[in-house]
């Protein structure tokens, strides 16, 4: 280390590493050379907690990975041990999944976009974004009567029928959401200074992306068009019709793009799918032990922030022989170092929070 | 002994004026930033759709006061590494400045600590700027790696943007020929022109130079929230952040007071020659009643009788205030007794003006970089407020030609100001060549400023 070199610990109490993530930075004046990502203060052993628990308890768990999308979460886990149950959850079912899941993508993103552009400098959009979330967080506690760790979804189907406004609310969201978007968009796609800060930092090419793993928007940014809602589609995602959005620099302001016309597209899913709600059972025939066959299962879904896969190792008891969950966020961060070298202090915490990472998921 | 007594008394005796004005100051600022605070939550809560303080009197109008409490019975802490003799100047520098360049203002023509300087608004923007000394040692002194960065970029900063604002000063004060700070309104009111009209260009360069300088959004790179926690404010807490706190208000104060000056009339009442406009000078009551009448309506709103009584109270003062505003209009015989009071009206009403839009601007865009910043002082605002001084002598040079005086002085600045608009149009298209051609994230050694 130089003389005229500085290391400086960014979190893990700091204003915006979105939680607990502590990052290790080398600085030359204000210019990053080197970084490294410290993680495991939220580290709660999920994966181990999953050995002793049954299919059904294990289940209210997975929410508190990603606590901002914890519907995305459960819909994964409960597709994977549906999987290997080889059960599938009835039509109706599927639908208001496709819903939930979708609001809560919309719900993720807002919280994103409010938190990034916060750390940019930007106040007021924080509070436009948690108005239209709260909206939506309503939905979900009218529906299940939680807010944030949700435990929507049952393993086979749902416990709750959709209550007697769903549609009507979900529907009023959507429309007013679509000039809402258009408030967030005045505020910053055209401004001068928000594209300064975010255009041309934190460059992550297509072939460095898919090489560190990385999912999601931020994958997609780079311009690879891979959504496992397309590729692989689960719940009822054949049924809509929907565009992938991506970006070509793979830049901030890509990633910032691709998840604004994200939130478009998903608040058209919602659209489509509460028009035509199949009636019928919400809960597949399961037993109330499920004792799935010795096998193993990898199930991925498309989560908010990329790819949340499970692979469930079953032995033939009650509980999971061994649960491995496989975070976006997690090997998102992966790209953090390639990302933020060469760019200044200012640009680091931009970088962490176009990456849309949630510690709780990083450490599980 | 006696001797000594002789001339403190003396020195009462002839300074007893600006002495109870200092001493109104010191009393009274903190108190007004206190203020200028809860404006600046309640607007901001305003714009971002929810209500801001709400618990503390009436519409959270106590809120300044039970904050400055709040700081004031904190624990005290310094960091056991750091300088403490210097930790402990750092703030007291900070502020102390902010209050001294406050004596050099001008209100009112009766209004003045420091009166009659001739180089008063050297004076003024001096002091203000050896605020800077305190953000620099309070920053080293904390041995904080998140204080010395926002102490270098603060210094770094106001370097920069200490040159814009100059030189945005000298083309006003190229119209006035005195530093002289009453003097400088007197020939605005003799011209019957603010000089924001015959200098455009340079009241906006003061304007972005003064955020900068005051280290607002989006300038606030020093205490950059999301980078640097708080910047050089970083290990500061309790009373001494509140006094690095009240350097900060009170240098936004300075900085609106001095544009007020020198680019908007100062204490002048909008067309305060065009006769038949006269009846403006009653603007000042009619505000005054407005704002009584506002608070005896929502009185019945209040929840608790000690809320309502306070309201009441408040709406009491209002009202009291406008019939003070009501005299010199009606009654001639005491107006150049009261001239000040509608002075000291117009006065702060521009100066909030100016907060409001410092306000504003940081409610609503995001923060610039470092490098941005630097680049945006040092090759856009010093080279175009440099050119702006030129044409605007030339424009005086011809106007001396003409004999143009007032309004007509339009005639030869107008053209100036649009000269050195198209000039920075220029520079802007040549800074974007500028980025086409080399990687607009290659290093630039920025501290060098």
């Amino acid at each position: 280390m130089g003389a005229d070199e500085l290391v400086i610990n960014m979190g893990p109490q700091h204003p915006s590493t979105h939680g607990v993530l502590r990052v290790k930075l080398k600085l030359d004046g204000e210019r990053v050379i080197g970084s490294e990502c410290i993680i495991g203060y939220l580290h709660r052993g999920v994966e181990k907690i999953a050995e002793n628990r049954t299919y059904q308890q294990f289940a209210p768990y997975v929410d508190r990975m990603d606590y901002v999308a914890a519907v995305s979460s459960g819909l994964g886990y409960c597709e994977a041990v549906e999987k290997l149950l080889v059960v599938e959850a009835p039509p109706r079912a599927r639908v208001i999944r496709t819903i939930l899941t979708e609001l809560q993508r919309i719900a993720s993103h807002l919280l994103w976009l409010g938190t990034h552009a916060l750390d940019i400098g930007a106040l007021t959009p924080l509070f436009y974004c948690f108005r239209e979330r709260e909206e939506i967080l309503k939905i979900f506690e009218k529906y299940c009567g939680a807010r944030l760790t949700t435990h929507a979804f049952r393993i086979g189907g749902l416990q709750y029928e959709a209550y007697d406004t769903f549609e009507t609310e979900v529907e009023r969201f959507c429309q007013d959401f679509e000039s809402r978007i258009v408030e967030y968009e005045d505020l910053l796609t055209q401004n001068r200074i928000w594209i300064g800060r975010t255009k041309g930092v934190g460059i992550l090419s297509a072939a460095d992306a898919i090489a560190f793993g990385v999912t999601g928007p931020v994958l997609r940014a780079s311009g690879v068009k891979w959504d496992i809602r397309k590729a692989a589609p689960y719940a009822a995602y054949d049924q809509y019709k929907f565009e992938i959005p991506v970006g070509t620099t793979g830049d901030t302001y890509d990633r910032y793009l691709v998840r604004m016309e994200e939130m478009r597209q998903s608040r058209l899913i919602c659209l489509q799918a509460i028009e035509n709600i199949p009636a019928g059972p919400i809960m597949a025939k399961v037993g109330k032990v499920l004792k799935p066959p010795p096998g193993e299962v990898y199930h991925a879904i498309e989560a908010p922030k990329g790819e949340i896969g499970y692979y469930i190792v079953s032995d033939g008891t009650v509980m999971p022989y061994r649960v491995h969950i496989r975070p976006p966020s997690f090997i998102n961060l992966q790209a953090f170092d390639r990302m933020v070298r060469g760019h200044l202090v200012a640009d680091v915490v931009a970088i962490i929070g176009t990456i849309d990472i949630v510690l709780g998921e990083v450490d599980r | 002994m006696n001797a000594i007594l002789q001339a403190t008394i003396e020195f009462l005796r002839h300074y007893w004026a600006p002495l109870l004005c200092g001493v109104a100051i010191v009393a009274i600022l903190p108190l007004a930033v206190g203020y200028i605070v809860l404006v600046e939550r309640k607007l901001m809560a305003d714009m971002q759709a929810r209500l801001g303080p709400m618990r503390v009197g009436p519409h959270g109008l106590l809120q300044p006061i039970a904050d400055a409490l709040k700081l004031l019975i904190k624990e005290d802490i310094i960091p056991d590494n750091a300088d403490k003799m210097v930790f402990w100047l750092a703030p007291v520098l900070s502020v102390g400045a902010g209050l001294l360049s406050i004596a050099g203002l001008a209100i009112g023509p009766a209004f003045q600590i420091a009166q009659d300087i001739n180089i008063g608004i050297l004076f003024v923007v001096g002091i203000s700027a050896m605020g800077i000394f305190g953000i620099v040692l309070g920053g080293w002194a904390s041995n904080s790696h998140y204080s010395l960065m926002g102490a270098l970029r603060s210094s770094a900063q106001l370097v920069s943007y200490e040159t814009a604002a100059g030189m945005a000063l000298v083309s006003a004060l190229l119209f006035t020929g005195t530093l002289n700070i009453k003097s400088i309104v007197e020939v605005q009111s003799n011209e019957g022109i603010w000089f924001v009209m015959l200098a455009p260009v340079a009241f906006f360069t003061y304007l972005v130079a003064s955020i900068a300088e005051t280290n607002r959004a989006p300038f606030d790179l020093p205490e950059a929230e999301s980078e640097l926690v708080a910047g050089y404010m970083t290990e500061f807490s309790g009373f001494r952040w509140s006094l690095y706190f009240l350097a900060e208000y009170t240098n936004m104060i300075v900085v609106a007071s001095v544009a007020t000056t020198l680019f908007l009339g100062g204490w002048l009442r909008p067309f305060a020659h065009v006769s038949w406009l006269n009846s403006l000078d009653f603007l000042p009551t009619l505000f005054m009643v407005v704002v009584a009448a506002y608070c005896v309506l929502r009185m019945p709103k209040q929840p608790t009788r000690v809320q309502q009584l306070f309201m009441l109270a408040v709406a009491g003062l209002c009202f009291v205030v406008a019939l003070v505003l009501l005299v010199p209009v009606v009654v001639p015989i005491a107006h150049p007794f009261y001239a000040g009071i509608h002075g000291g009206f117009w006065f702060i009403c521009k100066v909030s003006l100016y907060i409001y839009f410092f306000m504003w601007l940081r409610f609503t865009i995001p923060r610039y970089r470092f490098d941005q910043l630097m680049r945006l002082g040092w090759h856009f605002l010093i080279p175009l407020s440099i050119i702006n001084v030129l044409l605007v002598g030339v424009a005086l040079i011809a106007a001396s030609y003409l004999n143009l005086h007032g309004w007509g002085l339009l005639l030869v600045t107008t053209p100036a100001a649009v000269i050195t608009l198209v000039v920075a149009l220029l520079i802007l298209s040549a800074e974007k060549q500028r980025d086409v051609r080399h990687d607009p994230n290659a290093a630039s050694d920025f501290y060098a400023g």
